[in-house]
């Protein structure tokens, strides 16, 4: 069957080179490596619901009345946009079911994302020669960020004007399409990295052929993806806007929140104590620049400079495609701990009204808990994080070669 | 002639009791006159009792913090927070009507029946939902908690809207009439059982749930499927 797939490419299109070398190509397997796969099916899912979404929603702000059939609205002024997302959600065919998913889906895009640029930090995949990827995908997840900020309908906060609509649903999409094809076509042409093992060096990659192993397996992953996504689509409610109501500018709910790959800025906005850069009566920095746009920009430019960093301080410019395990680099994996702790203390402040609802703990204790968590608790992820990685890899190594661990 | 005895000291016992428990004003004595003073008249802040004037408040706020349990309140410096009230009912009506009798307005009857639930949606938004949330589930305020109305009954939300205890504002006729309270009292029942057709309501908070599940369900569940159909040889 592949036999005779191949052969009629091959005389139609000449394409036996390009084919013999995709199909021999050598994935290695590590469950970390399908991080990064997650994040793009989700993606496509997104994509999928998304064109389904479009042939229903109206992205005008333009005033109607409400006369469908869910009671709780009859009667009410609301914008277009507004009605034909609750006309998604009660009319159209399977229109809850996919609306839910798309978001679900969002949502989980960039979870996966979180756990990649994870993965890549801690293993050292980022070195050289794949320190250009890594400088592809700061667009990847800035393009990404815009066009999920452009489209969530939160309460409290209007969802789409015409112009932001089309960012939305088409230019930024294919922005993003275009980047994570340019991502993998950089991954493919450096091949993959694998962790050092038996026979595994840094020429030589030990993995799954493309068939039969990597692709079944492949499809096997995309539609578990599809298939968390759409079970959360049809079991979760995510963002029931038929209970938030239409959107006017003077009412606010309590407790409005942005989706939670925003909550670090709504922690930073919070947490940071409270003064501008003033000269005279004009206010040159208004305070929610330092939380909402420096602290953001400071951590994707340590991202950004971290090959550069390291490369500093280890003064290592070889090529790498072997990866590190977290243990054996306790210096960066001790850094790069402590800098995330740091991002996850400032996250969970972004949720300090509802801890104190829930818990009770008094809001202006918690912002000097919080304020106090930063300056506590990266030193001591970074401490505790060498400790255990320089014993780790001492265990580790004392059971390859026991003389080794004398040194 | 031991029966009659016991049954002789029981009386002697149970009468002064349940004669206390008919009389507001003994109760008022008993649990409420610290804070509050003789007669209503008030205790002024400063020490570690105080309250204010219940004078001209009327069975209306009387049963709304009798019943919601906010009072009596442990301590008068805090927030009252809703619990179940130590007392029976025969003897929350009492005190009720004790109070009462110092003057002030009855206790309302709403009729939530009248009003329009999407009148009301529209009101709580406007009015309430600042506070409350727009599903009514409570949130932070400066200085205290606006609670969740998950278990006010109509009387209640009537009573509130006219009494604006704690940091609630007070809402007079001319700014809500009885009608659009009615209204709000309808949506609020609804808000109490919401229409969740997309499935588990995860509390209605918005994203902050949604957050966990995308994390905590959604990326376990694919971090599971990976390391199980993944190498996990390192
Ligand atoms: C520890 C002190 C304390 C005790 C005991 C106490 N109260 Fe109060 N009460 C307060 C304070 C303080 C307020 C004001 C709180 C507020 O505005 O919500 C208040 C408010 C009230 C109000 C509302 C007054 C208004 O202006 O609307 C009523 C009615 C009331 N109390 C009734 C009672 C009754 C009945 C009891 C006895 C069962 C009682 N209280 C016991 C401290 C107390
Ligand atoms: C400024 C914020 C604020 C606004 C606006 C507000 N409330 Fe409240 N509400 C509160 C607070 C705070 C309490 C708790 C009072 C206490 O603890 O004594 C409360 C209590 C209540 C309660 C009693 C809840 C219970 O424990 O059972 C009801 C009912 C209620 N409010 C209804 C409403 C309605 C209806 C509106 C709109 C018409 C409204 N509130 C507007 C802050 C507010």
């Amino acid at each position: 069957m592949i036999r005779r797939a191949t052969r009629f490419l091959d005389e139609r299109a000449g394409a036996a080179p390009f084919l013999r070398k995709a199909l021999r190509y050598v994935f290695p397997d590590h469950w970390s490596f399908l991080l990064g796969e997650i994040a793009l099916y989700s993606f496509v899912v997104l994509v999928l619901t998304g064109i389904y979404l479009t042939l229903f929603f109206e992205p005008s702000l333009k005033d109607t009345v409400y006369h469908g059939s869910y009671e709780p609205l009859q009667g009410q002024k609301m914008s277009e946009a507004y009605r034909s997302v609750v006309d998604i959600s009660f009319k159209v065919n399977a229109g809850l079911l996919i609306r839910q998913t798309h978001h679900w889906a969002a949502d989980v895009f960039v979870v996966a994302i979180v756990l990649h640029l994870l993965r890549v930090f801690f293993t050292g995949a980022f070195r050289k020669p794949r320190d250009y990827s890594v400088v592809m995908s700061v667009p990847i997840v800035g393009a990404s960020l815009a066009v999920l900020v452009w489209g969530a309908g939160y309460p409290g906060i209007p969802s789409f004007e015409g112009r932001m609509y089309i960012a939305h649903v088409f230019l930024l999409p294919i922005a993003i399409a275009v980047l994570l094809s340019l991502h993998l076509l950089l991954v493919v042409a450096r091949h993959h990295t694998q962790f050092p093992g038996p026979k595994r060096t840094e020429r030589r990659v030990v993995g799954l052929p493309m068939v039969p192993g990597y692709v079944p397996r492949t499809l096997g992953l995309a539609l578990a993806v599809a298939a968390v996504l759409v079970l959360l689509g049809g079991l979760v409610q995510i963002n029931p806007i038929w209970q938030w109501g239409p959107y006017s500018v003077a009412n606010g709910t309590n407790g409005a929140q942005p989706d939670w790959y925003l909550g670090w800025l709504i922690g930073a906005l919070r947490l940071m104590p409270g003064f501008d850069v003033t000269i005279g009566d004009y206010t040159l920095v208004p305070n929610p620049f330092w939380g909402g746009v420096l602290f953001p920009m400071l951590v994707f430019a340590f991202l950004f400079a971290w090959p550069t960093i390291e490369r500093r301080r280890t003064d290592d410019r070889d090529v790498h495609n072997l990866l590190d395990h977290p243990s054996d680099m306790s210096w960066r994996t001790a850094v790069g701990a402590s800098v995330f702790s740091f991002v996850a203390v400032v996250f969970l402040a972004g949720s300090m009204d509802r801890i104190a609802v829930s818990v009770g703990v008094p809001y202006t204790w918690q912002i000097w808990i919080f304020r106090a968590g930063l300056l506590v608790v990266p030193p001591l992820v970074f401490v505790v994080t060498r400790r255990i990685c320089s014993e780790l890899s001492e265990r580790k190594w004392s059971e390859v070669e026991p003389s080794m661990a004398r040194e | 002639m031991r029966p009659t005895v016991l049954i002789v000291v029981l009386v002697a016992l149970l009468v002064p009791q349940l004669g206390g428990a008919d009389s507001g004003a003994d109760l008022y004595l008993q649990s409420c006159v610290t804070c509050h003073g003789r007669g209503g008249s008030g205790v002024p802040p400063g020490g570690k009792h105080f309250g204010p004037p219940l004078q001209g408040v009327g069975a209306q706020a009387a049963d709304f913090y009798l019943t919601t349990g906010y009072m009596p309140v442990q301590r008068a410096d805090q927030e009252p927070v809703r619990k179940s009230s130590p007392f029976s009912d025969a003897e929350l009506r009492s005190l009720v009507q004790f109070i009462g009798s110092f003057g002030g307005p009855p206790v309302p009857h709403p009729r939530p029946e009248r009003g329009s639930v999407s009148e009301g949606l529209e009101l709580f938004t406007a009015n309430c939902a600042g506070c409350h949330q727009v599903a009514a589930e409570g949130g932070l305020v400066v200085g205290g908690t606006a609670p969740t109305l998950a278990d006010s009954t109509p009387i209640q939300i009537a009573e509130a809207v006219r009494i604006g205890p704690y940091l609630m504002p007070r809402f007079t006729r001319k700014q809500l009439d009885d009608r659009q309270v009615d209204s709000i009292i309808r949506y609020v029942q609804l808000a109490q059982h919401p229409d969740d057709r997309g499935g588990w309501g995860i509390g209605h908070l918005g994203p902050i749930p949604e957050g966990l599940v995308a994390w905590l369900i959604a990326g376990a569940a694919l971090v599971g499927v990976a390391a199980v159909i993944g190498g996990r040889a390192p």
